[in-house]
């Protein structure tokens, strides 16, 4: 066998990771805003239990909340799919890490901003969507960016619980052929280069928000 | 006349540091009140209370006959949001900083709120929010960003949108102060127009002396969270009788000379 | 029974307790991993940033592109690679030290932009002041660059041995037995996974929070305007 050969199976498996990666980062972005929304918000128990939730997430490893999921939970009668466990602690994992940075954004925004939307009377979810978000919004990009490549390398460890991703793939290959230096190789230009992709959409994303004149100095190097 | 503000005996601290103590003060429909003082004698602090951005301890507030306070109300503002949003309804303010929403054109920070809180209808906000611009005369700038706007011209912008709200009450928290001297005239012109209307109650801060003169019906001079003075413009500023206020005339004539130089020449 | 101890499955109480002094060698390997992965980190991140600003264009652009690379593609896949690659080379090292030295290798392209983020947070006018004083290039950068490095730097290097201490259970796909590795292990001779893994969490826990804390105080605790080392 070629490294030619070892395309094809290792193609098969960098399209699971994109999958599981772009799932992820979806429902993650989603649990992100809700989360770090509800870490500021003024509801104690919404605030207390967004607060466990994400120290419970960004405080233990993901391999142990990935066997957790895939090996203890279905002990106690909850199993899913090898690919739905993946995706599920993968998405809670980034949606912790992502709620930080929402929060983060939120009391960015100047208290000024605010007291003019109140001096306006909107109200408190009105705030919240028309003035402090659409400001806030923009200064997460730069860390969603590397939360969503950060993600992508975690979705390796997907392989472990007998994904067949890009690593599981290139770990059979290996174990067929022992040609390690250029499976792995290959895998890791493979894991590199949809890294590249994702930089490209997120500041494809960033670029998007930030056009036009609305936010002209505060644009990133 | 009735009074439309009313404080009595209000007490408003911050931890330790008691701001406004027993301070008790109104003013009537229509009026135009200018608060001037030193720095940190509590004269923002007034405005943002009546505007319910900060709450206060002790005593009673009125506006239009509404009280502040509900009578079981809980939280730093002892009132239901609902509550704030009725007393709110009643009130607008211009802020130092301007404050514009930095992502909407000029025409959506004015349109925004009274879409979104009057629900009044879109077209409807747009042509009243054309008017008020033509009365600031920037008509021109509606497509613009405030980042593309000169401070003279955001102010302006934000005068009309709080004007938007129509509120009887307008608030203005020195409104000149961020500005170049050279823009102090465009803002002053407009709130200058704006003192002609008899329904509107206005209450400004400020450190435009002659403008306070010209525009006001009584001038408040306020030390140490307390009314030290008040009277006519006239006869305030020509014959002050406390001597702390003739102290802090004298002083701050001589400190803010440029600007009322630059104030002399825009008029 | 593993390392002299034996469990008692009879309650999922008696089952954690009985496994704690198991559990509590492991940590010890994740201490000792994390510890030699983060001095290699540290020090492979500095070889890099300084590098990373040679006059060569060569050497300044494979360093960029090698850190990029490192940091872009799983630490999994690294491991795997140092793990089957080198030994094909004649470097037979034992699984910890392989372990080891790919979260070092890892973590060395984050330390590396850390570094180089301090170093470039230095005003220009500082570097033109320095040479118009005639200073020597160990000088300046003893007396000048490091010192208002310090407080830039350390909070986000706490924050990656934070990091990485949550990574060392990657090591124990190589058989490096650390707490995952020997709650695994437990799990698959009881075939009872909830308590020791659940376990592994619950100790993982308070470290990463006591460790965020600690950070966040040194953090505070660290003057903005330098640490004269002299
Ligand atoms: N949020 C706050 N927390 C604590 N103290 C405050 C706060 N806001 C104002 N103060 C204090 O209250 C006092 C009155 O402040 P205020 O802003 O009302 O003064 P001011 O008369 O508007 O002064 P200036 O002319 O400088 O605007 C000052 O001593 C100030 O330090
Ligand atoms: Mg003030």
């Amino acid at each position: 066998m070629t490294w030619m050969q070892y395309l094809a199976p290792l193609l098969k498996g960098a399209q699971v990771t994109v999958m599981i990666s772009l799932a992820s980062i979806f429902f993650g972005a989603i649990l992100a805003f809700a989360a770090g929304i509800a870490r500021t918000s003024s509801n104690r128990v919404l605030s207390g239990i967004a607060f466990v939730y994400v120290v419970l997430f960004r405080g233990t490893p993901l391999l142990v909340q990935l066997f957790w999921f895939y090996y203890a939970l279905p002990l106690i009668g909850i199993s899913f799919d090898p690919v739905t466990t993946g995706i599920t602690v993968l998405s809670l994992l980034t949606g912790a890490f992502g709620a930080e940075v929402v929060r983060g954004a939120l009391l960015a925004v100047p208290p000024a901003q605010l007291e003019a939307a109140r001096a306006l009377n909107f109200s408190k979810s009105y705030t919240l969507w028309h003035v402090s978000m659409p400001q806030a919004i923009i200064e997460m990009m730069p860390a969603f960016g590397n939360l969503a490549i950060q993600n992508l390398k975690d979705t390796a460890l997907v392989s472990l619980i007998s994904i067949a991703d890009l690593t599981f793939q290139a770990q059979s290959l290996r174990n067929i052929t022992l040609d390690s230096a250029t499976v792995y190789t290959l895998t890791l230009v493979g894991y590199f280069m949809i890294a590249l992709c994702l930089m490209f959409v997120m500041r494809f994303i960033e670029m998007k928000l930030r056009r036009g004149p609305a936010f002209p100095r505060s644009a990133h190097s | 006349m009735t009074s439309i503000i009313r404080f009595e005996n209000v007490t408003k601290r911050f931890g330790a540091l008691t701001v406004l103590d027993n301070f008790n003060f109104e003013v009537q429909r229509g009026e135009k009140v200018t608060l001037i003082g030193p720095s940190g004698s509590g004269k923002s602090t007034v405005l943002r209370i009546l505007m319910t951005l900060e709450p206060f301890q002790e005593g009673l507030l009125e506006i239009d006959g509404i009280s502040y306070h509900e009578p079981n109300g809980r939280g730093p503002f002892k009132a239901s949001e609902k509550h704030l949003h009725k007393i709110r309804s009643n009130v607008g303010m211009v802020f130092q900083s301007f404050n514009l929403f930095p992502h909407m054109t000029v025409l959506r920070n004015i349109v925004e709120a009274p879409v979104a809180v009057l629900k009044m209808k879109r077209d409807e906000a747009e042509s009243r929010a054309t008017e008020l611009l033509r009365m600031v005369d920037l008509y021109d700038k509606k497509d613009h960003f405030p980042s593309q706007l000169s401070g003279g011209q955001q102010q302006r912008v934000a005068i009309a949108r709080a004007l938007a709200m129509r509120p009887r009450v307008l608030l203005f928290d020195e409104p000149t102060s961020a500005l170049d001297p050279q823009l102090v005239g465009e803002v002053l012109g407009v709130i200058r127009n704006l003192a002609q209307e008899h329904d509107l109650t206005m209450l400004l801060v400020t450190h435009e002396m002659r403008f306070a003169r010209e525009v006001s019906d009584r001038v408040c001079f306020f030390d140490k969270g307390r009314i030290v003075e008040q009277g006519g413009p006239e006869q305030f500023f020509s014959n002050p009788q406390q001597p702390r206020t003739r102290e802090f005339l004298s002083s701050f004539l001589g400190e803010q000379a440029p600007s009322r130089e630059s104030l002399r020449r825009v008029q | 029974m593993m390392y002299g101890y034996t469990w008692d499955t009879s309650t999922p109480l008696t089952f954690a307790l009985s496994i704690l002094p198991i559990l509590g060698i492991g940590l010890l390997v994740t201490l000792k991993a994390a510890a030699v992965g983060y001095a290699i980190a540290l020090v492979l991140g500095l070889v890099l940033a300084l590098l990373c600003r040679s006059k060569s264009r060569l050497i300044s652009w494979t360093v960029t592109g090698f850190t990029e690379f490192v940091r872009d593609t799983p630490l999994l896949v690294q491991l795997f690679f140092l793990y089957y690659v080198l030994p094909e080379f004649g470097i037979v090292l034992p699984a910890f030290m392989t372990g080891a030295l790919a979260l070092g290798l890892q973590y060395s392209a984050y330390t590396s932009e850390v570094y180089r983020g301090g170093i470039g947070a230095i005003p220009r006018g500082q570097w033109e002041a320095a040479t118009a004083l005639n200073l020597t290039r160990l000088q300046v950068y003893r007396d000048i660059v490091v010192p208002q490095m310090i407080p830039r730097i350390v909070p986000a290097l706490g924050n990656y041995l934070i990091s990485m201490l949550k990574e060392t259970p990657v090591l124990s796909v190589v058989t490096v037995l650390d707490m995952l590795g020997l709650a695994n292990m437990i799990g698959e001779r009881t075939f009872e996974y909830l308590v020791p893994l659940s376990m592994v969490g619950l100790i993982f826990l308070p470290m990463t929070f006591i460790c965020s804390a600690l950070v966040y105080m040194i953090e505070r605790a660290l003057p903005k305007s330098g640490i004269p080392l002299r």
